[in-house]
């Protein structure tokens, strides 16, 4: 042990050098300089050059075009919009479409993907066989193929509002979606609100007590009947008392459509339908793949110590599993949502259709339209993939304790 | 994804060529050999290609008479189906020579998009199409409806114009393609449909039951359709401009397909002006000087064309209306072969 290795000798700028490339002396970071200045160049004179050539053709450039109106409506808008709005507004109105489809796809990708996994890897063959029948029908059939079935095969099957399915006079399904009663609020609404807030963090604090007990006790507390109560009666304890939180408005056939209530158009649910049963295929073989890749010698060790097999996976196998899960599963979250410009073929208002197309071809403003929606897929994307590593990361640490 | 090539075309088209090209589409033309020609995705009557790929339509003469003027071939031609939002993109990054399909004509288009009108080719107006069995009269009976309709035409925002307007509500669902409006529509996803009348009648003979279905009598706006060119090649704009009058005078003159040859022989001056028998009008514009007697012998007159492809000869059976000559009570008028 008394060798001690040798420290290289650090000096910066030998680190430079490195950094910048093998070449020895000062030539080396000279060129890579020059050659980082000749693309830059390159590129201000691309942008120059169009800009100029553009105004020759007359062909209106910059980001002026944003401001005006936009003219057209737009079938399921987040927020309040109509043909007086402007393009940005447009651009709001898609980007929002675009995201809720994403995070709702995700949300159910997710559920799906997990359970056909699970039932994949059941000792239950009739279970693992119907998993497995699942996967292989579900990922090799393309995706723009699966979107127009469920719009036009399942959805567009539906009947038409006046002879549309009720169910109990409250929520209609018709091939106009499916409309449900939307809640208004009313007098008791903010006691309800505070009552569930309160019954949620109470919930929160008697887990804590209860594996506080669990952990320095032994002391096994079932909480769930306590926690029930809470968040149901709360609130109930709080409509008694302070009036009814909302009323209902329910939706009524008037001329050709449903009118009040909420409703979900079928662009939306076929999309999403699609989307996520579609990308929960590929999931499953990801969840798959990180469960067996932890050793068996676990799974044994587990049941070794009595806990049942679901124990076994929720508290063993699947935490170690989630770190090789983790990376192709947030290539599969990043795929949905790029899958979701898949949108333009049914005719759901998404970043790309409305924007990347609606108003493009209103404003012919294609350079600048594509790069911002270019810009926006690049920004979701990193986004994404950011929030993935932070959840790898603390995953990371909560294994090395 | 050709919507994306499009515009990286255009993007390095703009962003490397030193200097655009001008005055030089005629020269690539003939040195192609051909010329290509911008066109729907298939709309009866208008640009629509039949069971053997060969291209028909009011819109598709218009390109055959160009390339009749310039090649005395009207085969010559490359047509490119494009859809409504990619037409404009297509035309500036010089993929086609130019865009003729039924496209309206408004002082957006013609300032903003770096390419000119060059004339009418049809006077057109937007409707709606319902089904019979909702029993609706007019236009003004539509609140709450459900409309589908194309994304990026004028269509779009004349709808929103005018269910304003009036204070109806309603719901768009709005399709890329007219293929896939006219299905939601027939699928029962839509009450109304709407677009141009032309195209409705079009539309309609394409649905199941054509006789189950109406288009109501409100026509609520202005649709002068017509062919775009570039910006900047004053020379090309000529050419395709007086394509059309050149159709638009011979059918004045009572010049056919089946007379021009005789027609060109006569010693009457306006005759022997447009025919090339005197002067060198066709040369000026860098054609021939048989340039209208190719046109009218490959393609006809415009009434012949008009007749052939959406009028009393076609299937359509649309009046001629608006689109008659000013003489006979249209607001068809070329400006003088002189």
């Amino acid at each position: 042990m008394a060798i001690e290795a040798r420290q290289p000798p650090s000096q910066f700028v030998f680190k430079l050098r490195r950094a910048l490339g093998g070449r020895s002396g000062w030539a080396g970071v000279v060129y890579q300089v020059l050659f980082v200045a000749a693309l830059v160049w390159l590129g201000y004179e691309i942008v120059a050059n169009a800009k100029s050539n553009l105004a020759a053709q007359r062909i209106t450039s910059g980001f002026g075009f944003l401001e005006n109106n936009a003219g057209f409506d737009v079938s399921q808008a987040l927020i309040p919009f109509s043909g007086s709005d402007s393009y940005l507004r447009v651009f709001f109105v898609g980007l929002l479409n675009t995201l809720v489809v994403a995070v709702v796809g995700i949300f159910f990708a997710t559920i799906i993907g997990f359970a056909v996994a699970l039932g994949r890897l059941s000792p239950n063959w009739l279970m693992s066989r119907i998993a497995g029948g699942y996967v292989e029908l579900i990922r090799n059939l393309p995706p723009l193929f699966q979107i127009l079935f469920w719009y036009k095969a399942v959805l567009s099957a539906l009947p038409n509002p006046r002879q549309s399915y009720s169910i109990l006079d409250y929520a209609y399904l018709s091939n106009r979606g499916l409309v449900i009663p939307k809640a208004i609020g009313g007098p008791g609404l903010t006691a309800f609100l505070v009552a569930i807030a309160v019954a949620i963090v109470a919930a929160f604090v008697l887990r804590h007590y209860a594996r506080k007990e669990l952990f320095e006790k032994g002391k096994k507390i079932v909480i769930w009947p306590y926690v029930l109560g809470l968040v149901f009666g709360l609130p109930l304890l709080t409509m008694l008392v302070a009036g009814q939180p909302f009323t209902l408005e329910i939706p009524v056939l008037r001329g050709f459509n449903f009118s009040g209530g909420s409703r979900l158009i079928p662009e939306f649910v076929a999309l999403v339908l699609a989307l996520s049963t579609y990308t929960a295929a590929f999931i499953a073989e990801i969840v798959r793949a990180g469960i067996m890749s932890v050793h068996k010698g676990q799974m044994e060790a587990g049941s070794s110590l009595g806990l049942s097999r679901g124990q076994t996976l929720r508290l063993i196998v699947v935490p170690q599993a989630m770190r090789v899960i983790l990376p192709p599963l947030t290539n599969q979250y990043l795929n949905l949502t790029k899958n979701s410009s898949l949108a333009v073929a049914i005719g759901y208002p998404d970043l790309v259709s409305v924007f990347a197309g609606t108003a493009l071809s209103q404003t012919g403003q294609a350079i600048e339209i594509i790069s911002i929606t270019m810009g926006v897929y690049l920004l979701i994307s990193l986004i994404t993939s950011a929030l993935m590593s932070i959840y790898g990361w603390r995953l990371d640490r909560s294994m090395q304790r | 994804m050709k919507r994306v090539s499009l515009v990286l075309t255009l993007a390095v088209a703009a962003g490397l060529s030193a200097q655009t090209a001008s005055a030089q589409t005629l020269k690539a033309i003939q040195d192609r050999g051909m010329l290509s020609c911008g066109v729907s995705q298939g709309l009866p009557g208008f640009s629509s290609p039949d069971d053997k790929g060969n291209w028909t339509g009011l819109d598709v003469d218009i390109c055959r008479a160009i390339a009749a003027a310039i090649f005395n071939d009207p085969s010559k031609i490359k047509f490119v189906p494009l859809s409504a939002k990619d037409r404009f993109t297509a035309l500036q990054s010089g993929e086609i020579d130019v865009l003729s399909r039924n496209t309206t004509w408004t002082i957006s288009r013609d300032t903003s998009l770096g390419a000119n009108f060059t004339g009418v080719t049809y006077y057109d107006g937007q409707g709606f199409l319902v089904k019979k069995s909702l029993k609706v009269k007019s236009a003004l009976e539509l609140n709450s409806a459900s409309v589908c309709v194309q994304t990026g035409t004028t269509t779009e925002q004349n709808l929103a114009d005018y269910f304003k307007g009036n204070n109806m509500k309603y719901e768009v669902i709005a399709f890329a393609g007219a293929d896939e409006t006219v299905k939601a529509y027939e699928s029962g996803r839509c009450d109304v449909f709407t677009t141009d009348v032309s195209q409705l009648y079009a539309q309609r003979l394409k649905l199941a039951n054509p006789g189950d279905h109406e288009v109501l009598p409100e026509v609520i706006s202005k649709e002068p359709l017509g062919p775009m060119v570039r910006h900047g090649d004053d020379q090309w704009f000529d050419i395709v401009k007086w394509t059309l009058f050149a159709m638009l005078n011979a059918e004045e003159a009572g010049v056919t397909q089946k007379n021009v040859d005789e027609m060109a022989k006569s010693d009457k001056p306006d005759l022997k002006r447009m025919l090339g028998g005197d002067g060198n009008l066709g040369e000026q514009l860098g054609l021939t000087k048989d340039w209208v007697v190719r046109i009218v012998k490959h393609v006809g007159n415009y009434g012949e064309s008009f007749d052939r492809n959406v009028g009393a000869g076609s299937k359509l059976n649309i009046a001629r209306g608006l689109n008659n000559l000013w003489n006979k009570g249209g607001i068809q008028y070329a400006p003088p072969i002189r």
